[in-house]
């Protein structure tokens, strides 16, 4: 299982090719994030992950996780943040444009079109009780592409101490992030400029 | 109708600013306004019209798309759409912008590696957060448990996962 495990973690380490990068098109980030919008029930981040990294491989684990980082710090919908982030990245304004509508127009235009038939229909009771399933399932790929990305840091101890410290301060102290970020990035930070230099 | 809409959209751009760690932090000042402050709709309209939104896919962002709706229509949605996410973008826009130009830098290094952990833990912490009220129930969590190892070891596609969720919780078992 161990070995299961690293041979797991280790499938996404190999840089992304500058190649990759400049042959990506405006249509290919629109359907990237139209495909992420629409299959993200119980939330997008997963699927986002999955487009851009494991599936495309436009970025490699440690670029995503870095992006994730700066779109957690902006304020706004994370993400949201991150398709005008990997947009801009690969194609500029324009780019940013096609992945914010792709990843917004369909599922915008499906809540609407719900809550047309709510108001006319009332309770949704199959959508409630199917959602009660699938939203446990959802927190499982979550789960699965936290474990993805913290696969980066084994290398570094003192960098899962950084993402444990992040950890208890969110989920179990339920500080807001704003106070743990505040808190904790400037102590990464100078650890990281240690490293680098 | 318009005159809401803008009302609305104003008050979205300026919680937009202080939404940090995504829309989640913002949800209660949002419900204040639009239930309490302006009566736009009761407090179980707020809460089925979150519950639509958890239930489309998507961003959960959606929200604010259906209490602009709710609030004035078609009108309403885009408006609030657009108000909630103007700023950020622009924000990350600028920001990433500046990111790309120094791709070499030394310094993007180092806050590379240094918001890496944090982004990380972040996800591990709100994770934590929401399996609490995602799970209530042992089979629930062994939902969780199945999907994760699923997606992970079988490789099979999250949509089929998501699917068997589903098909659980219409049957009724969660």
């Amino acid at each position: 299982m161990a070995s299961h495990v690293q041979a797991f973690m280790d499938t996404d380490v190999r840089a992304v090719s500058p190649e990759t990068c400049a042959t990506i098109t405006h249509g290919e980030l629109f359907l990237a994030f139209l495909t992420a919008g629409l299959s993200g029930f119980g939330g997008a981040l997963a699927w986002i992950h999955r487009a851009v990294v494991s599936k495309r491989e436009w970025m490699s684990e440690d670029e995503f996780a870095s992006a994730l980082g700066l779109c957690q710090l902006l304020p706004g919908p994370i993400v949201i943040n991150l398709a005008i982030y990997i947009g801009a990245r690969y194609r500029g304004a324009t780019g940013a444009c096609a992945a914010f509508s792709g990843l917004l127009l369909a599922p915008c235009a499906i809540a609407v079109l719900l809550a047309a038939g709510y108001s006319r229909y009332g309770q949704l009771a199959v959508a409630q009780s199917a959602l009660a399933g699938v939203v446990p399932a959802a927190m499982g790929l979550l789960l699965a592409m936290a474990i993805r990305l913290a696969g980066r840091l084994r290398r570094r101890g003192e960098m899962a101490l950084v993402a444990a410290a992040a950890f208890v301060g969110i989920g179990m102290l339920r500080f807001p992030v704003i106070v743990v970020v505040l808190t904790i990035a400037p102590f990464s930070l100078l650890l990281a400029h240690r490293r680098v230099s | 109708m318009t005159n809401n809409a803008l009302d609305l959209g104003w008050r979205l751009m300026l919680l937009s600013l202080i939404a940090i760690g995504g829309v989640d932090p913002i949800v209660p000042d949002i419900y204040r306004f639009v239930v309490d402050a302006r009566g736009w709709m009761t407090e179980r309209q707020f809460a089925d019209l979150y519950a639509l939104a958890r239930a489309t896919p998507g961003p959960n962002s959606l929200l604010v798309t259906l209490i602009g709706w709710q609030v004035a229509g078609l009108l309403g949605a885009l408006i609030a759409t657009l108000a909630l996410c103007g700023l950020p973008c622009l924000l990350t826009f600028a920001v990433s912008r500046v990111w790309h130009r120094f791709e070499r830098a030394r310094w993007r290094r180092v806050v590379e590696e240094g918001l890496a952990p944090v982004a990380v833990g972040l996800v591990f912490g709100s994770w934590y957060v929401l399996v609490h009220v995602a799970d209530r129930t042992w089979v629930a969590g062994a939902i969780t448990a199945t999907s994760m190892l699923a997606v992970w070891s079988a490789r099979l596609h999250p949509l089929l996962v998501l699917a068997a969720g589903g098909i659980a919780g219409v049957i009724g078992i969660v």
